[in-house]
């Protein structure tokens, strides 16, 4: 197939970007959309033109170092991917794909469609561990049981990979969604317990220092999220805070 | 220099423990005036850069990536294993020792597997107490897979994310350190040489990949943990910023290369499907034990297959060629990784492939599914089921245990796995070879450690499944943490190593040369069009079966896509920026240095074992005709290469192996 991309095109942080219009032509619907990009760059490497700078790296969907705002889409059309797992076969002959950047205050542009997620990395360091340090002579890992349910309700919200497409995909750029996984993975296994009302206080701090908006529950995240985050790790985050306020 | 493995004196399941009792510490006021470099924050880099933090040392971490948690260990799908026996099979340090070096055709290093197994344990301890969310049975303990070359179930698992979340451990006993200050974070930082002074690792020339600054960090001692060398293929399972840069750098400044090659090839990954194609995807190995692979039997249903004619579907029992059953009835289809490779090749080759290009062979959970669906059954009261119901039943057990996996092929391959059998074919995957190292983890070059995948020391020639999470972190939170202790104590009065020397000057100015080389250079090809070539060469003559006079011609064209390249190597943009062409050129320089003592080194070795697979090495008759045919007499060492310019040139150090708690035998899984 052949399309017509508009992609936009950043020096880098200090910048004005734009978008600019690149044509690939003889696209197969099997490749994925980062392979159609490598066409892309190819191209322009081979006619002395500077490559489109994106962020890629395991392509299989886990990293979440991929990013992409595709359509007016995080991650692009389909459901349940990130952009390295979409594939052309999403898309029809003649198509114009418009592509840019996570668009978050808290998200700047590096160049391109690069954008800085260290406000991630800062919430996590504001409290997303368990204080244990290694010894090798902590307990038996069997000495405490955990019920299959909690362990693998826990489990899906550990999934998050931190690709930022809840905070792009959302209005007012809100991280309640990753937030949430985080304290939720931890809030329902026993061993997240002894820190647990700290560590919602301090992510939850942090979250509003980086200056993501709040949550109005439109539920947009969840819909665009690549691992189906459920909606209901902010409610219990929600829970954890207010409880944790209220313990003083 | 000889090379001395530093293995303590004693009865094996002594060793470490005798050796940890009597190792040099450093006393906690002390390890603050310590600094360390870790480069890589993988499974090993990262547990390790988190464990010195804990102890007190100042770590300065270094990834490419946005994020420590982005490394490549996310990637990895099974599980892990350790030696807990927590299903009462019979298993042990010493079984899992064993089977470690056994699936290794005993080509690794004694001591280090039994410290490995030893270690196993206090890992899976540790991780549950980091909140790692491990699969668990009804009971509420933790349940267990089994996995290809064992014949017990010690494989821990976290869905079919189990490195992803022992990374996400990692990660967050690093962001606690980098909250406390005691660990530096250089995300999307690269390391581009290591800086010696006085014989000894003192530094990193690093390059700040936003701003294209090219920094000098100094320290007391540098760990490498920037895993494998499998992109030296071009296509491999590997994510594309996987590179061997900062390994091959440490190689030429004094470290040697350990059997380069060493290479797994996995036999469970999607087929490759055009020329565009960037990268290969794991299919995790853990499905070998509910599908069941195989090929027709007859070639005329192979070619009905191909040109659309017939579906998998419509072949009946008899007209399918289960031929890992066939071949080794006692493992069927969890035979090690590189045996399964080695047979759907030979399938394939003989022309069974079942897909356009003929490299695919069918995983089928037809059976799995069906034997699930009765138990369901049964387990339900449901009397007399139809087969829509058995089907239903056991499609739901197959979805829980494997469901995000299956999700993936679909929406690669679009087509459903629960309804016709998946297509594999194998690809590069793991690089047992790597940096070679004693005891103590530490490389020829003093001061300069190496752990997981970017060091030789565990696997020998061939890894077993679920024990690359194990390696990685056992030697970054079990291993490391105290042997680099031993090496530390000697610098307690050193204070701090100033980056203002003649040392970090020269290997500063070699690395900026080589960047303003690229973005002068305005050739006329691209990167990729010299890595591809690369892999190329690599795929048809380093593969999965080599021979003498195709590793000799691989050497010759290596060499000449080499200097092609740094003639004709075309990377726009500048220095000062933001330039992936600039990196990606900076490693493809590397590999195709290193993928050429890579054929030296598989040239050099004339003998099969383990993933290194030589067709003048087969068994000629006998039940196992065709077969891999070691030789131990002539080839239990290590091969540990020193740097002398041109790879054809690299010196050849022998560590000579000597098992004395295993008896050596063919690996037999027939």
């Amino acid at each position: 197939m052949n399309l017509t991309l508009k992609i936009w095109r950043q020096k880098d942080s200090k910048a004005k970007g734009q978008m600019v219009d690149y044509k690939v032509t003889d696209i197969s619907e099997h490749m994925s959309f980062l392979e159609m990009m490598d066409v892309l760059n190819e191209q322009l490497v081979n006619s002395g033109e500077e490559p489109v700078a994106f962020d890629h790296d395991c392509r299989e969907g886990i990293c979440g170092m991929c990013s992409m705002y595709i359509n007016g889409e995080a991650h692009g059309p389909d459901r349940g991917v990130t952009t390295c797992q979409l594939h052309m076969r999403m898309f029809n002959d003649g198509d114009t794909i418009t592509i840019e950047p996570f668009r978050a205050a808290a998200f700047p542009v590096i160049k391109d469609l690069v954008v800085d997620r260290m406000a991630f990395e800062r919430i996590q360091q504001a409290g997303g561990y368990i204080s244990v340090n290694t010894s090798g002579n902590t307990q038996d890992a069997n000495s405490i049981p955990i019920s299959k349910h909690a362990a693998d309700e826990a489990m899906d919200a550990a999934t998050c990979i931190g690709c930022g497409a809840c905070v792009a995909s959302c209005k007012n750029s809100s991280a309640m969604l990753f937030v949430g996984a985080k304290v939720s993975q931890y809030a329902l296994l026993p061993q997240g317990q002894v820190e647990a009302a700290d560590r919602v206080r301090n992510m939850v701090a942090q979250m509003d220092l980086e200056g993501f908006g709040n949550c109005t529950n439109t539920g947009a995240c969840e819909v665009e999220c690549p691992k189906g985050i459920s909606l209901e790790n902010i409610a219990r985050m929600n829970r954890e805070y207010l409880s944790a306020t209220l313990k003083g | 220099m000889a090379l001395d493995s530093k293995v303590p004196k004693g009865p094996i399941k002594d060793k470490w423990t005798d050796y940890k009792n009597k190792i040099d510490l450093v006393n906690p006021a002390n390890k603050r005036h310590i600094d360390v470099i870790v480069v890589g924050t993988g499974l090993a880099g990262g547990s390790a850069a988190a464990t010195l933090a804990e102890l007190g040392y100042n770590v300065k971490a270094f990834a490419y990536q946005d994020s420590p948690r982005r490394a490549h260990s996310i990637a990895a799908q099974g599980g892990i294993n350790a030696a807990k026996n927590y299903q009462g099979d019979g298993d042990s340090t010493y079984r899992l020792f064993y089977d470690t070096v056994k699936g290794g055709d005993y080509r690794s290093r004694e001591a280090n597997v039994y410290r490995l197994a030893e270690v196993s344990a206090n890992i899976i301890d540790q991780c549950v107490a980091q909140g790692v969310p491990f699969a668990r049975d009804y009971g509420g303990l933790l349940d267990n897979r089994s996995f290809g070359g064992v014949l017990v179930s010690r494989t821990f698992y976290a869905k079919g994310q189990t490195g992803q979340q022992l990374l996400l451990g990692a990660y967050s006993a690093m962001n606690r350190q980098i909250a406390r200050g005691k660990i530096e974070m250089f995300n999307r930082h690269e390391m581009l040489d290591v800086v010696i002074v006085d014989g000894k690792a003192r530094g990193i020339i690093a390059r700040n990949l936003i701003t294209g600054e090219v920094e000098r960090h100094s320290a007391h001692a540098v760990v490498v943990g920037s895993g494998g060398y499998g992109n030296v293929y071009f296509l491999s399972t590997n994510a594309m910023g996987s590179n061997a840069t900062a390994a091959w750098k440490i190689h030429k400044k004094g470290a040697y290369f350990a059997n380069p090659c060493y290479t797994q090839i996995h036999p469970t990954c999607i087929p490759r499907s055009g020329d565009y194609q960037s990268k290969l995807t794991l299919m995790s190995e853990s499905l070998r034990n509910d599908g069941r692979i195989w090929v027709p039997k007859n070639l005329e249903d192979v070619i009905a297959i191909r040109e659309g004619r017939k579906k998998p579907t419509d072949l009946s029992e008899d007209e399918r060629d289960y031929y890992l059953e066939r071949r080794y009835p006692a493992f069927g289809n969890l035979v090690p990784r590189d045996v399964a490779s080695r047979a759907a090749k030979e399938r394939c080759d003989a022309g069974y492939g079942v897909n356009q290009t003929g490299e695919a062979v069918y995983l089928d959970f037809a059976s799995a599914i069906e034997r699930y669906g009765k138990e369901q059954a049964k387990i339900h009261n449901i009397s007399n089921p139809t087969a829509d119901k058995i089907y239903e039943l056991g499609q739901a057990i197959v979805e829980a245990k494997y469901g995000n996996l299956f999700q993936m092929y679909e929406k690669i391959v679009d087509q459903d796995p629960y309804k016709t059998p998946m297509m594999i074919y194998p690809a590069v995957h793991y690089t047992m070879g790597g940096i070679w190292v004693d005891y103590n983890l530490m490389t020829t070059i003093p001061g300069c450690y190496c752990i997981g995948e970017a060091n030789f020391s565990d696997h020998g020639a061939n890894r077993l499944g679920a024990s690359a999470l194990m390696q990685g972190l056992a030697d970054g939170y079990f291993v490391l943490p105290y042997t680099i202790g031993d090496y530390l104590s000697g610098d307690i009065r050193t204070g701090k190593i100033p980056t203002d020397t003649k040392e970090f000057d020269d290997a500063e100015k070699e690395v900026t040369d080589r960047i303003n080389f690229f973005v002068n250079n305005k050739g006329s090809k691209s990167v990729d069009y010299f890595h591809k070539k690369l892999g190329k060469v690599m795929w048809d003559k380093a593969g999965m079966s080599r021979n003498a006079q195709g590793l000799t011609e691989a050497m010759a064209e290596i060499k000449a896509i080499r200097e092609e390249f740094w003639k004709d190597v075309s990377v726009p943009g500048t220095a000062d920026e933001m330039n992936p062409e600039l990196e990606k050129a900076g490693r493809v320089a590397d590999f195709l240095e290193l993928g050429e003592l890579f054929a030296k080194d598989a040239l050099m070795r004339a003998e099969s074992c383990g993933g290194h697979f030589r067709e003048e090495s087969a068994e000629l008759d006998g039940p196992q005709k065709g077969e891999a045919k070691r030789n131990d007499e002539d080839f239990a060492f290590v091969a540990a290469w020193e740097y002398k310019g041109e790879p054809a040139d690299a010196v050849l150090h022998k560590e000579q192996l000597e098992f004395k708690d295993i008896e050596l035998k063919q690996r037999s899984y027939k």
